[in-house]
């Protein structure tokens, strides 16, 4: 069928920036080799970072664990190779500055830890799977890296009744989740089952933008024998935002300042639904995910499977190398992605890609006033008024802000994109934020 | 060696349209209905453009360097404005009116406020009132059209709008040509203002703008149809005394006044919601005063009331936020 | 003629009676020592004593919730006159002015990474901590300006702030605002300051500045009652710095500064005297 008449589901607002997605969308996932260190953080994911549950000198698998997690919302973290740990020290994190890590120095033979167990997730009881997930330190693989254990335990009181696969990978020039989806159909669906199973839930739908046309047809074939559904949504930032899939797929929408759970709805990547699937089948922890490297600044973009902790210029390094001088390096897509101050950080789990523009790909910035065109906040996917925010922000006028809902800004980015006084909305709003909530935890 | 690498805060790609960009489209937009008028009432009609546009331009240089701020003309506002004034200023306007127009329009309408973005009303049409109030005479005296080649003279003579007034107080009825004329009306064959006159080329300008989405369609639509639909609501009650609502239509600024006037971003509401009310304002009060008040022409005053409710509509039309309702229930 | 007379008279005599009336019925009891004490506050609004307003600050003295000596604009001239007013003893504090601790402009100062966006140090500051090397330096994308309720307080043309000796009032409000606390409260009468606010090791501060302190000591030798060091770093010992201007020559990067020879260079702030403020002298 062609995903162009099928019915197409979307959200108000929103806008279509140039995809980018030509460069990379289709190189099949190559595997990338052992660098000669791999810098793995302890903090990769939302919550309390990790602590490190190894010496400097111990010997390591491939698997095996390295450092605890700290509470409930956090997740334990594993070596992604196997080798020799040399230093547990702040290292360049992609957070812009150095943080602790655990540095290790590979032997070559990227031998498993023998004590991971595989099993059928059919002989598993629901707690048991979550357990196993909790254990493998599964996390968001949008970027998010929320703790995933974390979202398959909603409270009592809430009922969930659907599942939803977020296959849209709206970002422009990312293509891993794209990848994943042709290349590792069976591996999605089977840990889409396994989150049915441990939600004990049924209703189960993949949503996928139509510009991905192939993995639309390769899912539907098979997941239509598990009874699990695949909606094509229309091509449309930020389609691939939690709240605005939600609401484009079910209808409901997140009422502001609470979780999907409270419209009875759980969002999973499929790159995590991929990885549940390997850590409850083959006892895997999260250890690799796939990487888009890619833009105009990279000579041969690449898809590549990369171990946690690959420094970034490693994956540079097999992709051709740089095109030309870099004058932005993205970690992410080039509407929420962060910028890095070297090429030293590592890949970790929340690297969905790695994008890198020349001074010749930026934007030309020197904001104007705002011309109330209005654009802002047609774009806006949750119906805020970007630029009032932005003014009050400006002015230190925190409560009229959070008067014009500037905490349920989702940062996607649209404001800024569109303005024709190019003003750095998002990061007025975001000061806004940080502001606001600083106020509420004083009171 | 310092690192030359760029950080900024996301997202890091931009649409590409700038202020400058989309105040080039409307002054695209005006060049057919500017071109037709300078064919129209030929050199005064020029002059009048020249000093408007270069005045405002000027205007608008020199309070940014007395306010020690770095001059804007690139952004292109103060030529739009100065096109926009033009547009609406008498062909036979004499030079120290333009010039004097383009002052006002700079200096009181925009810049006393803080620039481009914090002007409340209309930068052209404040000039435009304050001529028109302050000299009666100069900005009512319209001319016949003399096109250019054409070896006619101008000679004094009052737009349609006026004629009908007039007639309409004296007698009580509608003059004759009232319902004649419309090819004329369309193509710009009448007196009156520099841009008030063809309505082919004002539409054309308009489409190119909803076309290249610099205005959308809330405020035109909402504001001329207000008017057809009051106008006709009259003309059918009592046709010998009120003109046919396409008579309103194609006389007079109003596809001038609703297309690109009304349409300022600065000076209108953000919403869609807003526009829709701003827009129908515009329309009732054009029409209400058009027919029931002292001067022929309402559009002017109507969209400047407007802009001052400009504030009030954005207050009362914000838009509802994902997820609020619920979050009330 | 003689219609529109009256009618004109009687709306105007109507309604000054009902004016008349509604200030007597409607009348506040204002305590006359609250409206003096406003009349000598600096009606800055500047919300230095912690209210957000000088009136809210008069009515909090007149009402003793408040002590009349919590306006540092004002002074000790308007402490004295407000403890007149109150008919208590004045209770004056040395006054303060503010001072930019850094030196380190764009010149001065290498970058971590070249900044684009929102100008202001907080929204900087958020990014990789900052576009400077030196965690401690001045951002200069001026916050402390846009905080200042006295203007006091400039950007050079390479990216510093400076603040006015002379027209800083000690309001703390660029302190409050500073995502670094760059800036610092010293004593009106001291003119020589650290002007520096590394932590960092010297090695470190070499590195990243050409007038950071790298904490040498010298200072602290030639005049050991003036200066302290502590975390890497000197500063002057306001109470006991009578010969503080001794190690200004001295200081190898130059990181100790006179403010009675001049502002920091690219600053448009005239040179004021040790201590003084010309328009309070005159």
């Amino acid at each position: 069928m062609n995903p162009k008449t099928m019915d197409l589901k979307t959200f108000k607002g929103g806008l279509h920036p140039p995809d980018g997605k030509e460069f990379s969308a289709d190189k099949a996932i190559e595997i990338c080799p052992l660098p000669e260190e791999l810098i793995i953080p302890l903090a990769q994911h939302i919550g309390a970072p990790a602590v490190a549950c190894v010496e400097v000198g111990a010997k390591v698998k491939k698997g095996s664990l390295i450092a605890n997690a700290r509470g409930f919302v956090s997740a334990p973290i594993h070596a992604s190779t196997s080798g020799e740990v040399i230093a547990i020290e702040p290292r360049p994190h992609p957070m812009g500055k150095a943080l602790p890590a655990i540095v290790i120095r590979p032997d070559g033979a990227d031998s498993w830890d023998e004590s991971l167990k595989s099993a059928n997730p059919g002989d598993l009881t629901a707690e048991e799977l979550k357990a196993c997930i909790q254990a493998a330190g599964i996390v968001g693989m949008g970027g998010a890296t929320f703790p995933t254990h974390v979202k398959l335990s909603p409270p009592a009181d809430k009922q969930i009744d659907t599942l939803i696969l977020n296959g849209v990978e709206c970002e422009p020039y990312l293509t891993a989740d794209h990848r994943m989806m042709l290349e590792n159909t069976e591996q999605i669906l089977d840990g889409i089952d396994i989150l049915r199973k441990v939600l004990g839930i049924e209703r189960a739908v993949i949503g996928i933008e139509a510009n991905k046309p192939d993995a639309i047809e390769t899912l539907r074939k098979e997941a239509a024998l598990r009874n699990i559904e695949v909606q094509a949504l229309e091509v449309k930032y930020p389609q691939g935002a939690e709240k605005q899939l939600i609401d484009a797929i079910t209808g409901r929408q997140v009422p502001s300042g609470t979780l999907p759970m409270e419209v009875g709805v759980v969002v999973q990547n499929v790159g995590t639904a991929a990885a549940i699937s390997a850590a409850v089948r083959l006892g895997r922890p999260l250890v690799e995910r796939v990487v888009t490297i890619t833009g105009p600044g990279i000579k041969d973009p690449k898809n590549l499977l990369v171990r946690i902790g690959t420094p970034l210029q490693f994956l540079v390094d097999q992709c051709g190398g740089l095109n030309g001088e870099p004058a932005k390096i993205i970690m992410g897509g080039p509407m929420m992605g962060q910028t890095q101050l070297s090429l030293e950080p590592p890949a970790i789990r929340g690297t969905s890609g790695l994008l890198i523009f020349r001074k010749e790909d930026l934007p030309r910035y020197e904001a104007g006033p705002c011309i109330r065109c209005g654009r802002c906040i047609g774009a806006c996917p949750i119906h805020l008024q970007p630029t009032t925010i932005a003014a009050y922000a400006r002015l230190d006028l925190f409560d009229e802000a959070a008067e014009y809902h500037a905490l349920d800004c989702i940062e996607c980015g649209c404001c800024t994109y569109i303005c024709p006084a190019t003003l750095p909305l998002v990061q007025s709003i975001r000061y806004a934020k940080a502001a606001i909530m600083a106020k509420k935890r004083t009171l | 060696m310092e690192n030359q690498l760029y950080l900024s805060s996301s997202p890091h790609i931009h649409s590409g349209e700038t202020t400058d960009k989309v105040m080039r489209k409307v002054i695209y937009a005006l060049l057919p209905a500017t071109a037709l008028s300078i064919y129209f009432f030929g050199l005064p009609a020029l002059s009048v453009l020249l000093i408007c546009t270069l005045g405002c331009m000027g205007f608008e240089a020199l309070s940014c360097k007395l306010m020690k701020k770095p001059i804007a003309l690139a952004d292109g506002s103060a030529a739009l404005t100065g096109i926009l004034l033009a547009l609406n200023m008498p062909p036979s306007s004499p030079w120290w009116l333009a010039l004097f127009g383009a002052a006002i329009a700079i200096l009181i309408g925009k810049q006393v406020y803080g620039g481009l973005g914090y002007n409340p009303f209309n930068p052209a049409l404040v000039a435009r009132v304050v001529l028109l109030i302050s000299f009666p005479v100069q900005m009512t005296s319209w001319t016949s059209p003399a096109p250019l080649g054409s070896g006619l003279d101008a000679i004094t003579t009052a737009t349609p709008l006026g004629e009908m007034q007039t007639a309409v107080m004296l007698t009580g009825k509608l003059p004759e040509l009232a319902h004649s004329g419309f090819l004329d009306y369309l193509t710009g064959n009448m007196a009156g203002s520099l841009g008030e006159v063809s309505a082919i080329a004002l539409l054309l300008g308009g489409l190119y703008l909803l076309w290249k989405r610099v205005i959308s369609w809330h405020i035109p639509v909402a504001f001329i149809g207000t008017v057809l639909v009051i106008g006709a609501i009259f003309w059918a009650v009592s046709p010998e005394k009120y003109p046919n609502p396409l008579f309103h239509l194609l006389t007079g600024g109003l596809l001038l006044g609703a297309l690109f006037m009304a349409t300022d971003m600065v000076t209108s509401p953000v919403t869609n919601k807003g526009m829709l009310i701003f827009g129908f304002g515009c329309g009732l009060l054009t029409v209400l005063i058009r027919l029931f008040g002292g001067y022929p022409e309402g559009v002017s005053f109507a969209i400047l009331l407007m802009n001052a409710a400009t504030p009030l509509i954005d207050r009362f039309c914000r838009p509802k936020i994902y997820g609020q309702a619920e979050a009330k229930a | 003629m003689l219609a529109s007379i009256l009618t004109l008279g009687g709306i105007g005599l109507f309604a000054a009676i009902a004016l008349g009336i509604a200030a007597k019925k409607f009348a506040v009891e204002v305590d006359p020592r609250e409206l003096a004490i406003l009349e000598v506050l600096p009606g800055a609004n500047c919300g230095a004593c912690g209210l957000p307003g000088c009136g809210g600050y008069a009515k909090a003295i007149v009402a003793g919730s408040m002590a009349p000596n919590l306006c540092p604009p004002g002074g000790a001239e308007t402490i004295e006159k407000i403890a007149h007013i109150m008919g208590v003893e004045a209770l004056s504090s040395a006054p303060k002015v503010a001072v930019v601790c850094c030196q380190g402009d764009n010149i001065k100062a290498s970058l971590k990474y070249q900044y684009l966006g929102l100008e202001d140090c907080n929204a900087a500051q958020k990014i990789a901590d900052g576009p400077k090397n030196c965690p401690g330096g001045c951002i200069g994308l001026g916050s402390c300006v846009r905080a200042c309720p006295f203007g006091a307080i400039e950007i050079t043309a390479e990216g510093l702030a400076v603040i006015s000796r002379v027209n800083c009032t000690g309001c703390e409000k660029c302190i409050a605002t500073c995502p670094r606390s760059v800036i610092k409260m010293t004593p009106l009468s001291a003119t020589t300051h650290v002007l520096c606010n590394s932590n960092d090791k010297g090695a470190l501060v070499r590195k990243y500045c050409q007038v950071g302190c790298i904490a040498c000591q010298i200072c602290k030798k030639v005049a050991p009652e003036s200066y302290t060091i502590e975390n890497f770093l000197a500063r002057v010992v306001y109470d006991s710095a009578e010969n503080a201007e001794v190690a200004i020559e001295k200081c190898p990067t130059k990181c100790i500064r006179d403010f009675a020879s001049g502002y920091p260079e690219g600053s448009s702030f005239a040179a004021v005297g040790p201590g003084t403020k010309p328009e309070q002298a005159a």
